[in-house]
């Protein structure tokens, strides 16, 4: 499937490992990424902080690019990108006035049929293929899922999952093979965008995230957005207290790559702080024939081990 | 030749102070066809009905408009006085040029011309009018409750007292309803199961009420004062006149760990059961689900796997052989209180529109529990024998939490209504609570709190001031086990700050919803229901217990979000609107009804497709000598209300709507256009 591909300035800068990633588990999962020509900034951070116009008109352009190149879907693999194109869409939508604006500013015609889409919609489209072609399950291994707060939310924009208890990266990891976790701070904010401005800030919020995913077993973090794999891995050698051990945070394009046979240097996962060596390992060893756990098949349900049993007691 | 009147009414200042009604009446006197034409100053009064009286006898009048109001305000009053004369009052009609003219516009010379042209209008309609009899129909003078709740009750209780008969289906084993689950009641603390099941053996000893427990609602024929009802007697396995009710067989059943629906699965019942100890009819129901002997049926085993209950009868009462039977039954009235269930907290939804809330942990952390849960932890009669104790490890919780407005008023969720009584009962929780824990701390997270009733702001009032409970405005974002305690993660939105909450039990103020199934028993009985499924109204103020088809009404949650009170109102007035109908011998019914041409129908019964009422009915055209020539539409009287689907989609046009014929209508639009 041809689907038209906004890599947005992360995936050229610090998220280079999603970008090879992605091109890398696309052609196995039949998806045919075009990366839309003349693509700007989408004007995350600065431009909603700064003028409304701006933060529609700039993520429009490149909505109306794609639209023009014959793309009917838009996949934006960083989640800032996502949650601007998603939100202009939306807002041009509820907004006739604001719609002709947009016309004008950006000299073109602004039907807005282009639906932006993001990594685990996609990947979340594709589970019976990845079920079929994961050739390396990651059986055995747990991850823990981390939404953040851009993904699922505000409700009323990015729609595809529950924006307080989302399924969704839950079932891509199961489909890997590996075992999703129940944790509790999967859609907590981790600091985004302060990361310079007020590290100490990102600090505290990211070591709480990555406490709770120690503590609920997790061998890895599973992310979807480049802001916070920078605030959790680049940022752990500053989060760890003495004695604790890193954990490696892996975008979800290389986990499903790491599933689908893959090299691990094709899919950037070199370029990571935190060493990925030991967790890929772990996935690339031999595993008994056996077939993954019953509960790694289906869609996981994201609940502790320890509480499905206490249900069972319920007077 | 026509010999119309036209009476031209002021109406004091409101129609004369903007429409010259002099002029109208000589402009429309003008006309052909028209003998007589009046203006006065108010023609509803007595001498205004006086001069339409005697220009009829004096003139010889054919058709009578009166252009004045709206026909809503006075057309019964001027037909009333047409008819006096000797006139057929269906001849007689009003050209409104009160709110349609006078009131909305300013330019009197405009209006005055307005005015003309809607009395010419009428005139047109009015020469082709011709005399409508009413239609009048015999009642039955017995009533269908459906729903055995408290609304059920008390109106089958006031309908027999008031002498008529009554049927009471209940399609659970036994009568009560929600109600007899409740543990004390919302303003004045008093036992519910005290209050309540007085009236329930009542309801089992009237002369007059013939109840119906274990039974449904199949099928509904017929129309106001003349229904069938086809109602499913559901298989109890027990014979009803030769059980005594002494409980011997479900001391015997080996099947105990059944989760028990009374208690909100809280407790456990066997296999053969009756719901609770006052249950009325205290006869015992097999769940056919659950019974060793019939899950060895299912099986097939050929030895009975289990036959305990019938050993252990000494009246030989279990049938294990026993069928659904159906019974039917004549009725002139319905009414409808199905009442409500609680919205589903999880995953998992009842319909497309409705969303859960996962992050509550409802359904996997065993301490967070829904409202009736609370209740039955509550009550005396409750599985832990009326001790607040909580689910998991049977500690008594000595913090509770405490969420109102869980999928009410959160249009994300699907339902966008308030469920009315929740402020309340959390309230009575949290006091409840108290007088059973002493050191017990509530809190509780609110929206606002809605305690409009008597007694009703003064008794939240009462739980934050003699009981102590802690309200906290805000949401809470997410509840989840931490070891012993269930977190709450909330915001107190009035300082502004996160809160958290190591809790022992939280207790969740889900919404209330119409019960499952009141879509198909809407469709049965023919009354429309809101995108909820709440049975509507047929005016949300002047006509709140009755429904959009006429002889059926309805009463308690399944209209709206009701609580005690309320139902018991709605009850006792639907009661009253069926009484008051059974007051007559004969139904009268306005004759503007649709009536088929047979010669002209072609049985295509769009016509049926459309109606609203199921009103269309089909009918046999045969020769003299009996031969079927063809079947063709036609529309009963007594359920037809007039609206004219079936005109407007009648392609060969045999279908009218007496009143309001096709050449009336035309002859009204030419009015105008020539």
């Amino acid at each position: 499937m041809r689907v038209g591909y906004y890599p947005g300035c992360s995936l050229h800068g610090t998220a280079r490992e999603l970008d090879e990633s992605l091109r890398a588990i696309a052609p196995p999962l039949d998806l045919e990424l075009v990366e839309v020509n003349d693509w700007s900034c989408c004007g995350a951070t600065s431009a909603h902080a700064t003028s409304h116009l701006l933060s529609v008109a700039l993520p429009a352009r490149n909505l109306a690019l794609a639209e023009e190149q014959g793309h009917d879907q838009l996949l934006a693999p960083c989640a800032a990108c996502y949650n601007r194109l998603a939100s202009a869409r939306h807002a041009v939508a509820c907004d006739a006035a604001l719609a002709e604006t947009i016309e004008d500013v950006l000299g073109r015609p602004f039907p807005s049929t282009v639906a932006p889409r993001n990594l685990v919609e996609v990947l979340r489209a594709r589970l019976d293929l990845l079920r079929e072609r994961a050739v390396r399950p990651l059986t055995g291994l747990k991850v823990a899922c981390y939404y953040g707060c851009l993904l699922v939310r505000p409700s009323e924009v990015c729609s595809f999952d529950d924006p307080e208890d989302p399924v969704s990266m839950e079932e891509v990891v199961a489909a890997t093979g590996a075992t999703p976790v129940a944790w509790r701070r999967r859609l907590d904010c981790c600091g985004g965008a302060f990361s310079v401005a007020r590290t100490g800030s990102v600090v505290r919020l990211s070591r709480a995230i990555l406490d709770d995913a120690r503590s609920a077993g997790a061998d890895a973090i599973a992310v979807a957005c480049p802001m916070c794999h920078s605030n959790l891995d680049f940022r752990q050698k500053a989060l760890v207290r003495r004695g604790e051990t890193e954990l490696p945070v892996l975008y979800l394009s290389e986990l499903v790559g790491l599933a689908l046979g893959l090299d691990a240097g094709s899919l950037g996962l070199g370029r990571h702080f935190v060493e990925t060596k030991g967790f890929v390992e772990r996935a690339l060893a031999p595993k008994p024939a056996a077939k993954p756990p019953a509960g790694a098949a289906k869609p996981a349900t994201p609940k502790p081990a320890a509480e499905a049993t206490a249900g069972k007691e319920t007077v | 030749m026509a010999r119309i009147g036209v009476f031209v009414c002021h109406c004091g200042e409101n129609i004369g102070r903007t429409v010259d009604c002099a002029r109208v009446a000589e402009e429309l006197g003008k006309l052909p066809g028209v003998a007589h034409a009046v203006d006065y100053k108010y023609m509803c009064s007595d001498p205004g009905q006086a001069l339409i009286k005697q220009a009829i006898a004096e003139k010889g009048l054919t058709g009578v408009v009166v252009s004045a109001c709206s026909p809503h305000m006075h057309e019964r009053t001027f037909r009333r006085a047409a008819g006096g004369a000797g006139l057929n009052p269906f001849l007689c009609e009003m050209a409104n040029i009160r709110e349609h003219c006078s009131w909305i516009h300013e330019d009197r010379e405009a209006a005055t011309d307005k005015a003309i042209d809607l009395a010419r209008v009428i005139v047109e309609k009015v020469k082709r009018n011709v005399p409508l009899e009413t239609i009048r129909i015999p009642v039955e003078k017995r009533a269908l409750v459906i729903g055995g709740g408290i609304a059920g009750i008390q109106a089958a209780l006031d309908l027999a007292d008031g002498g008529a008969e009554v049927v009471l289906v209940e399609k659970e084993p036994s009568i009560g309803g929600h109600m007899s689950q409740l543990s004390e009641t919302f303003p004045t603390l008093d036992c519910s199961q005290c209050i309540l099941t007085p009236r329930m053996v009542e309801v089992y000893q009237h002369p007059r009420i013939r109840l119906m427990a274990y039974c449904e609602v199949d099928a509904v024929e017929g129309y106001i004062g003349n229904f069938k009802v086809t109602i499913r007697q559901k298989a109890r396995s027990v014979d009803e006149t030769k059980c005594n009710g002494c409980g011997a067989c479900q001391k015997a059943c080996v099947v105990k760990n059944v989760p028990s629906e009374f208690d909100e699965r809280l407790g456990k019942r066997t296999a053969i059961y009756v719901p609770f100890p006052q249950a009325v009819p205290n006869i015992p129901v097999i769940d056919r689900e659950h019974c060793a002997y019939f899950k060895g049926r299912a099986r097939g085993m050929k030895k009975d796997a289990c036959g305990k209950c019938k050993e252990a009868c000494a009246r030989g009462a279990i049938d294990f052989a026993q069928e659904d039977r159906f019974v039917t039954e004549k009725v002139g009235a319905i009414v409808v209180a199905t009442g409500y269930e609680l919205y589903s907290i999880g995953k998992d939804q009842p319909a497309a529109g409705l969303k859960g809330y996962g992050e509550y942990g409802y359904g996997t952390v065993p301490d967070v529990i829904d409202g009736l849960q609370f209740e039955r932890l509550a009550s005396a009669s409750g599985p832990t024998a009326g001790k607040l104790l909580r689910p998991s490890d049977g500690k008594v919780p000595k913090k509770i939490v405490f969420l109102q407005c869980v999928g009410s008023r959160d249009p994300a969720k699907g339902i966008d209504y308030c469920s009315k009584v929740c402020c309340m009962y959390v309230a009575k929780h949290t006091m409840l609570y108290r007088h059973k824990v002493h050191d017990g701390e509530a809190t509780v997270f609110y929206m606002d709190v809605r305690a409009a009733g008597k007694g009703y702001d003064e008794f939240t009032r009462r739980a934050v001031e003699e009981d102590g409970a802690v309200y906290v405005r805000g949401r809470v974002s997410r509840v989840y086990r931490d070891g012993d305690v269930v977190k709450v993660l909330g915001f107190d939105t009035l300082n502004g700050t996160p809160v958290e909450i190591d809790a022992d039990m939280v207790v969740l103020a889900t919404a209330m919803r119409p019960r499952k199934g009141i879509e198909k028993l809407a469709q049965t009985l023919s009354v429309s229901y809101d995108r909820h499924g709440f049975i509507n109204e047929a005016h949300p103020k002047l006509r709140p217990v009755e429904t959009n088809t006429a002889g059926v009404f309805v009463a308690g949650a399944c209209q709206a979000p009701r609580d005690i009170p309320d139902s018991v109102a709605m009850a006792s007035a639907a009661a009253a609107k069926v009484l008051g109908l059974f007051s007559n011998e004969m139904l009268e019914r306005e004759p503007t009804v649709a009536r088929v041409d047979a010669a002209l129908c072609a049985g295509c019964f769009h016509c049926e497709r459309v109606c609203p009422y199921g009103a269309v009915e089909h009918k046999e055209v045969r020769d003299r000598k009996g031969n079927l020539l063809k079947v063709v539409a036609d529309v009963n009287p007594g359920v037809c209300q007039g609206c004219g689907t079936c005109q407007a989609t009648c392609p060969s046009k045999s279908v009218e709507l007496m009143g309001f014929t096709d050449e009336q209508i035309y002859a009204e639009v030419n009015a105008l256009a020539l």
